[in-house]
């Protein structure tokens, strides 16, 4: 299969799936911004892709995504440290400085600081939402209640700090991984290289800012504390977990 | 005006693939800056012989930036200060100062083993090229010059890839060791002409095919390769090689 043995082949699968996590990105990054102006539009979206089976569908075909694109690194990565050879270089100068971009070298260590945040994540949210559904689990906020968990996740200052160093390492991870993406599937050409550099770059500084922007709405306590939608169901345990970490 | 600059010059000594290798120093001492870097090379080995010392290896052979033969990674950079895109034979102690270290390395990578000193086995690059750079179509009596036509510019891109001379630079300044921009130059140089169209799906796949099995490492469009490039080939070739691969292999 060569999409499995062929050099370009695994690449092929990187970039495919790179591509279909950009996207589901920008997805995800428009759901959120809802939650700015409307806890219950928020809590509608999230009821809807609650444990229907289509979101479930859904998660399942992200992780399988994931799943490859991870895997695929890590047999690229094997590889390319094999092709390197032990010896190293005594000198290795900065001529290549801007001509070689520091992301580029290191999607790897990128790649890895993405996978914890999205443990972080899953154990924040999704363990909490579509999980606590399926399995049934009676926490003290209602799992279709997404805005009262980012309200109280954003609100501990410790979280929001871990999401914003993962946002950002996700910034760099795209500044390379969207024109790479491309590049692999030969959409990209000396005129074209500039341009979808441009717009990669473009493209992932809106996404990652809507994220950054609706962790800091949070943050700084701007979500409405008493938007009947949002927290009557866990009034308690909304307070108790407000007066852990300090924020609502 | 030309000046004599003195400068310390160490270089890499290592007896065959397996062996650790260490580096040497030698102090050169009036230098004539308008001296290329492989005369110096020249004097050097003159000294050490005259010291009685084992002299120093490292490829060369036209000397004018045409064969591709000489290699040397000098002071971090494969072929020195390529700023404007030259070889090693084309580089002149005028980039250099007086009291510099001057830090002489082989190309590494794993598919270039060490044959001696700065010597490395680059004929791997001469296996991808047997598995499917050429043309093997009958072409028949030379025809009209204008019987075929072909674009400016795509003559003109055709040209450019065919000036890579396969010196390995890209590999040696990889951080994966890949060999992806010298095989993408030479599936381009085919690929953008009629004459290379008839096996240009039989040429991508037989070429990466080749390339991986020799070991090279995977692109990771880090760019490394076209910033040291000593004839300026662009990762546009990668993005043409994987074009043409997928093509082939979707065609299949």
């Amino acid at each position: 299969m060569w999409l499995i043995n062929s050099s370009i082949g695994k690449k092929i699968v990187m970039s495919v799936t790179g591509i279909a996590l950009i996207l589901f990105l920008t997805f995800h990054a428009c759901m959120n911004v809802v939650a700015l102006f409307s806890g219950e539009a928020y809590n509608a979206i999230c009821e809807f892709l609650g444990a229907n089976w289509y979101a479930v569908v859904a998660t399942a075909a992200l992780a399988v995504l994931v799943a490859l694109h991870f895997i695929f690194a890590i047999m690229l990565t094997l590889q390319n440290r094999k092709a390197r050879g032990a010896s190293n270089y005594a000198v290795s100068t900065k001529v290549n400085a801007g001509k070689v971009e520091w992301a580029s070298k290191n999607m790897l260590v990128l790649g890895v600081i993405v996978c914890l945040g999205l443990l972080l994540h899953l154990y924040n949210f999704w363990y909490n939402m579509m999980f606590a559904e399926l399995a049934g689990v009676e926490g003290c906020i209602a799992p279709s209640d997404g805005y009262s968990f980012i309200r109280l996740t954003f609100g501990c200052p410790i979280y929001a700090a871990l999401y914003i160093v993962w946002l950002v390492a996700l910034w760099f991870h795209l500044s390379h991984g969207f024109w790479s993406s491309l590049q692999t599937l030969g959409a990209s050409g000396k005129i074209w290289l500039c341009r979808v550099k441009v717009i990669g770059n473009v493209w992932s500084t809106i996404v990652i800012l809507m994220f950054i922007v609706v962790v800091l709405f949070f943050a700084f306590g701007f979500g409405s504390c008493n938007a009947a939608a949002c927290c009557q169901p866990a009034l308690d345990c909304c307070e108790e977990a407000a007066a852990n970490c300090g924020g609502c | 005006m030309a000046k004599n600059i003195s400068f310390t010059i160490k270089y890499w000594k290592q007896n065959g693939p397996k062996d650790k290798g260490h580096f040497d120093t030698h102090e050169m001492k009036n230098i004539p800056d308008d001296t290329s870097f492989l005369e110096m090379l020249d004097i050097l080995n003159e000294e050490l012989i005259e010291e009685g010392k084992e002299p120093f290896v490292f490829d060369h052979d036209c000397r004018e930036g045409i064969c591709g033969m000489c290699s040397l990674y000098i002071n971090g950079t494969p072929h020195g200060k390529t700023v404007t895109g030259a070889t090693t034979c084309q580089l002149y102690m005028r980039r250099f100062n007086d009291g510099d270290v001057i830090t002489v390395e082989p190309w590494r990578s794993a598919a270039f083993p060490v044959i001696k000193d700065c010597m490395v086995d680059r004929s791997a690059f001469d296996k991808i090229i047997q598995a499917g750079g050429y043309t093997s179509v009958r072409t028949g009596q030379p025809q009209d010059a204008n019987a075929i036509l072909i674009p400016k510019q795509n003559a003109d891109e055709a040209m450019d890839c065919a000036t890579c001379i396969g010196c390995g630079a890209c590999v040696a300044a990889c951080k994966n060791g890949s060999a992806m921009l010298f095989v993408s130059s030479k599936v381009s140089q085919l690929a953008l002409l009629p004459q290379g169209k008839p096996e240009a799906a039989k040429r991508a796949k037989a070429m990466v095919a080749r390339m991986d099995e020799l070991g090279f490492g995977n692109c990771t469009n880090t760019r490394a390769c076209e910033a040291v490039c000593p004839k300026n080939e662009t990762i546009a070739n990668i993005a043409r090689l994987n074009r043409e691969f997928l093509k082939a292999k979707i065609a299949d």
